[in-house]
């Protein structure tokens, strides 16, 4: 991998040597690295600000009786914490590291359409602010959950609108994002990076930007609908009119499921990225790999009504949609099982993002296993709208891609940067997180099998102690979370000395943005990388 | 302090694996008191152990590697990744796992579908915030609404939830049904979805507004099962409960009969004494207006006027009885009041210092029963904007533009 | 960047975008496709192909006995009182029957109205048939004014063994406002 050349060295006709000066830099960049990083500082914030509300949340349910809210404002934060946190803070921190990473790793310059780039980011940024902005409107922010189910969502006051308007400013950014990373993966790479080489991110990514073309589209028309329905007397979803609210409910979770797993591919391609390089070992079964991650894909857009079995689902529904969910076990498993062998016979070190991808895997699974629960209808009668399932989701959400997102923090953080980050409070951050979780979430799991349902403000008694236990593994969380901010202001400080090019022992032998200097250049790979087969391929 | 306390007893009982003082918590779904709920409840506990198993097996190897398979103790990193052998072995297992657990599946979505064959009809009616049943034999209908004690706990900060018995999960009126009756419910709603969950029967279905559902039950044993709305509603999504009673058939036909007698009776037109009038007008309030009105009477800025102060209320009592019952487009008409509810409920607005009106009258049945019929007395009763616009912060023209012919 | 590769970058964000607009046509799509798959499976049946069937005589099966209920609802703050004047019916498939439904408007001014049936079970709906209802068209309800109104249907023999009762609903929704606009 000698033919990585300095940066520095090289002539350009063009203005962008380097970046701009002050704030104007990050507000004009076209930089994939500036993007990148802007769309993960942003992501950060809204991880803060949804989790805040989170812990409102937490707060009102920590005990028995009304305290702290009114039942609306909580039917409010429900649903924008919800909002926030899929659509400010965990797409956009996969857009943020594809941003960076993806170029880096097909040896591409840039991303293939720089200018829509920043359009993207700064579309994402108008459409959250107008979300958060509905919270200071007349009636207060959208409170039908985060499905936006008419005919309740249509009784919101004034911030509908606004907060339609919004959902279609971050559908059209998420849709120039996956547009670019189409094209930056088929356009850009470097020669000799055929498909079946590139990283296992880029592969997730790439199928996770045809998922986003496909799906954001179907969601704005879904809620253009109820837009034309509140105002324009359409009759889409309105019984009176000869629609029917389920019709909305069919569309949402068209695009709906296919979302879950926007949010939970690329964690499968990170986890992928980190675990063969502190076992020392090539991931097991690349090939499968890319496969499981299709057919999950696929299998994403003909699963939609195991989210509705209660919804009264013709008998023939009912048994397709339960055989297909539980279809998704066997490419899922695969990826476990894969990841599992790829530790095997290893030489494992556990450094933080080890740590955090590890903890992945188990949680991830089990959040696995409770969604394979919930596939079969029958028993979802019972499940369906209860803690259970937010247990569920949050299992998959949380120590899945919110650990991931942090293993990949700690992972790229001195390859960002140029400094190692402190691994001693990185562990701590893990263990502390790792810990508060479970303490969070898993008391839910029998909150929910023993009847409490889900967006209630209130709850009987026999609910009280492990809603008290699930609160205080909520702040436990909410507040280990603040290390990490400190462990990014450090390392970007300098943390705790210089980082080598390769930082991470024989990393070099798995990605090739671990072949350029660390802190990586403003521009990198302005000449194509040499590509030689690695090991594991 | 008293919540540190609390939550320090509690975890402290919990790690000795004591009961707490709330003992009747649970971990684990019902098992319910149908042959449907044991159904389910079996399919359930054969998934999650199928789960725990897997869990087991692949966590266990996980975790061998991790103590083994590390650096610090010298192991050397093998190079293998792949072998065909073991991935298709790994293909194969689990679906054979899901076809097994596919055929007991299937059985349960037949039998949760089998609601024809049934000896009785009770259509189910999801509103905001209560539930409406109905028995299509007998023709009973009444309203089912979270009871008064959870009702003023959840509102008032000074009661402690923990001293009303079935907090939240009790109602005024419950659901009864005989026991070993094959029981078809009827699923609609009157404004949003709701969703009717009673674990011990082992389902819930959604209600739906213009639709039809159904589901079945044949409940083996009497007793008191209880359940809440599953589906989001609004405000107050979590204070509409359900309570359904299983009795016997005999017992079950002599409370049909009492019921539909006493549904015949007119309004008690009986003088009341102040304190009389005003305890059961809470009553028809926490029933009826609380779920708007706010238990302070204050309404919520921008959703509901407040009651507390408002010139409509402390004015004229015939034109406020008018206003109850005609309605306006934001607030639905109260037909269903009878004179006595009315006219208890009207001194209770105007006369209660919880809604701090004190105007220092009182309204008897008797004066309120002419209401019943108001066409002849008030004909101006349906001009709303007039009577809205004094109502604090309904905006007058809004409603005018509304309400506009 | 070569030129090359812009022209390759042109050409393939015109097919996504391409394919992001299709998409959008998709979630339109899935309304008329709905419907059809309702039909087919038996979920939420509408009942508006046809508002009415035609009259059509067959033979009547005095052996065979079908409950048929009868249900009512108003939706949200519509000002009617609306009740089927039988709630339950045993039929003969084959049979014509005539069941009334009574509803009066609660105002004293005018109000638009209109009744959407709906059908359990769903599948059932084919084999259940109205040759006269008041479905499907708006009703001006004059101030307080109580109508009643005939449901005329019949049971197709040829309804399969397994169903035993069928609930017709019907769900008032007030449209004055709607109309009006």
């Amino acid at each position: 991998m000698a033919s990585v050349v300095a940066e520095h060295d090289d002539h350009h006709d063009h203005h962008d040597h380097g970046p701009e000066k002050g704030l104007l830099r990050w507000i004009i960049t076209t930089n994939h690295k500036d993007i990148g990083t802007l769309y993960l500082l942003f992501a950060l914030v809204m991880f803060f600000v949804g989790g805040t509300m989170a812990l409102i949340i937490r707060s009102e349910l920590f005990e028995p009786g009304l305290q702290f809210v009114d039942p609306q404002f909580f039917n409010s934060m429900t649903t924008m914490h919800a909002l926030v946190m899929v659509f400010g803070a965990v797409m956009p921190a996969f857009v943020g590291l594809a941003n960076w990473m993806i170029p880096m790793m097909i040896g591409a310059p840039d991303m293939a359409l720089p200018r829509m780039n920043n359009m993207s980011f700064w579309m994402l940024v108008a459409g959250v602010l107008l979300l958060a902005a509905t919270l200071f409107m007349e009636g207060g922010a959208p409170a039908g959950g985060w499905t936006l189910y008419p005919p309740l969502v249509l009784q919101t006051g004034k911030a509908l609108p606004f907060a339609i308007f919004s959902v279609h400013m971050l559908g059209v950014s998420s849709i120039m994002g996956a547009i670019n990373v189409i094209a930056t993966i088929f356009n850009m790479r470097a020669p000799g990076m055929t498909l079946m080489k590139m990283p296992l991110f880029v592969w997730t990514w790439l199928i996770t930007a045809f998922l986003l073309i496909a799906i954001m589209p179907v969601f704005a028309g879904a809620v253009t609908m109820l837009l034309t329905d509140r105002f324009f007397d359409t009759s889409f979803f309105n019984a009176a009119g000869g629609g029917d609210p389920v019709l909305y409910q069919h569309i949402f979770w068209f695009f709906g499921h296919p979302e879950v797993y926007v949010m939970i591919l690329p964690t499968f391609g990170v986890a992928s990225t980190i675990i063969p390089v502190f076992a020392r070992k090539p991931l097991f079964g690349y090939a499968s790999m890319v496969y499981a991650t299709a057919a999950i894909a696929f299998l994403s857009f003909i699963v939609w009504a195991h989210h509705m079995f209660t919804v009264g689902l013709p008998i023939a529904g009912e048994l397709y949609f339960m055989y297909a969910t539980m279809l998704i076990a066997i490419p899922t498993g695969v990826k476990v099982f894969n990841w599992t062998a790829t530790m095997w016979k290893g030489a494992m070190t556990f450094e933080t993002p080890m740590l955090f991808s590890i903890a992945f895997v188990v949680l991830f699974t089990m959040g696995g296993f409770t969604g394979l629960m919930m596939s079969v209808a029958p028993v979802d009668f019972q499940y369906h709208d209860t803690y259970f399932i937010v247990a569920h989701f949050h299992y998959t959400l949380v120590p899945a891609s919110v650990f991931i997102l942090m293993a990949s923090g700690y992972y790229w953080l001195p390859k960002w940067t140029g400094n190692m980050y402190n691994e001693k409070i990185g562990r701590l951050h893990f263990w502390l997180s790792a810990v508060s979780v479970n303490i969070l979430f898993f008391p839910q799991h029998f909150l929910g099998l023993a009847g409490m349902p889900r967006r209630i403000p209130d709850y009987a008694i026999q609910f009280a102690d492990w809603n008290m236990v699930s609160s205080i593994g909520a702040f436990m969380y909410g507040f280990s979370q603040l290390l990490f901010v400190w462990i990014v202001i450090d390392t970007i400080k300098g943390g705790v000395g210089k980082a080598t090019d390769e930082v991470w022992e024989d990393a070099s032998k798995h990605g090739l943005e671990w072949t350029v200097p660390s802190p990586a250049p403003y521009h990198t790979f302005t000449t194509p990388p040499e590509i030689i087969p690695t090991e594991h391929l | 302090m008293k919540k540190t306390k609390h939550l320090f007893v509690s975890m402290l009982l919990m790690g000795m694996g004591l009961e707490t003082a709330q003992a009747d918590y649970t971990l684990n779904l019902v098992q319910g008191s149908t042959q449907l709920s044991h159904e389910l409840y079996d399919l359930h506990m054969l998934i999650l152990w199928i789960c725990v198993f897997i869990g087991i097996a692949v966590f266990g190897t996980m975790f061998y590697s991790i103590f083994h398979h590390r650096k610090s103790k010298g192991h050397q990193a093998a190079q293998f990744h792949e072998n065909t052998t073991v991935e298709i072995i790994w293909t194969i297992i689990p679906t054979l796992i899901l076809v097994a657990m596919a055929i007991p599946a299937t059985k349960a979505v037949i039998d949760l579908d089998h609601v024809q064959d049934s000896d009785m009809s009770i259509k189910v009616t999801g509103k905001q915030w209560y539930w409406e049943y109905e028995y299509l034999d007998s023709g009973l209908r009444f309203e089912s609404h979270l009871d008064e004690a959870s009702e003023k706990a959840h509102r008032v900060s000074s009661i402690d939830p923990r001293s009303v018995p079935n907090y939240l999960l009790n109602v005024d009126k419950p659901l009864v049904i005989p026991v070993k009756k094959k029981i078809r419910f009827l699923f609609t709603a009157g404004d949003v979805i709701h969703s009717w969950w009673v674990p011990d029967l082992g389902w819930k279905k959604d209600a739906n507004p213009g639709f039809v559902n159904d589901a079945w039950t044949s409940i083996d044993k009497p007793g008191v099962y209880r359940g809440q709305c599953t589906e989001l509603c609004g405000r107050d999504h979590g204070f509409m409960p359900i309570v359904v009673i299983a009795m016997e058939q005999d017992q079950y036909d002599a409370w049909v009969k009492s019921e539909i007698e006493k549904q015949a009776k007119g309004p008690d037109l009986d003088k009341h004494t102040r304190s009389d009038l005003l305890s059961k007008g809470e009553s028809v309030y926490l029933r009826n207006c609380v779920a708007c009105h706010q238990i302070d009477g204050k309404g919520i800025s921008g959703w509901y006027p407040a009651l507390r102060g408002s010139a409509k209320v402390t004015g004229d009592t015939s034109q406020l009885m008018g206003f109850i019952q005609a309605g306006t487009s934001k607030m639905p008409a109260f037909k269903k009041l009878k004179a006595d509810e009315l006219a208890t409920l009207v001194t209770y607005l105007r006369n209660s210092p919880d809604l701090g009106n004190s105007v220092g009258d009182e309204t008897q049945a008797c004066q309120a029963l002419s209401l019943d019929d108001l066409d002849d007395l008030y004909p101006d009763i349906d001009n709303a904007p007039q009577l809205c616009k004094e109502f604090g912060e309904v905006k007058p023209e809004k409603v005018v533009s509304e309400k506009k012919d | 960047m070569s030129l090359d590769t812009e022209q390759k970058n042109r050409r393939l964000v015109i097919k996504l975008i391409l394919i992001a607009v299709l998409m959008f046509g998709f979630g339109y799509a899935l309304v008329p496709l709905y419907d059809v798959l309702c039909d087919i499976t038996g979920q939420n049946i509408k009942l508006q192909q046809s508002a009415t069937d035609p009259v059509h005589e067959f033979v009547v099966d005095e052996k065979r006995e079908v409950t048929v209920e009868f249900i009512t609802a108003v939706n949200e703050k519509t000002p009617m009182e609306f009740q089927a004047e039988t709630r339950t019916l045993k039929v003969h498939p084959g049979q014509y029957y005539t069941v009334n439904f009574k509803a009066k408007n609660l105002l004293k001014t005018p109000i638009k109205a209109q009744a959407i049936p709906s059908i359990s079970p769903g599948l059932a709906e084919s084999f259940f048939k109205k040759v006269q209802c008041f479905c499907f068209e708006t009703q001006l309800f004059e101030a307080k004014q109580e109508k009643v109104m005939p449901v005329r249907f019949v049971v197709d023999p040829k309804l399969p063994e397994q169903y035993k009762i069928i609930t017709l609903s019907y769900t008032f929704f007030d449209r004055t406002n709607i109309i009006e606009n």
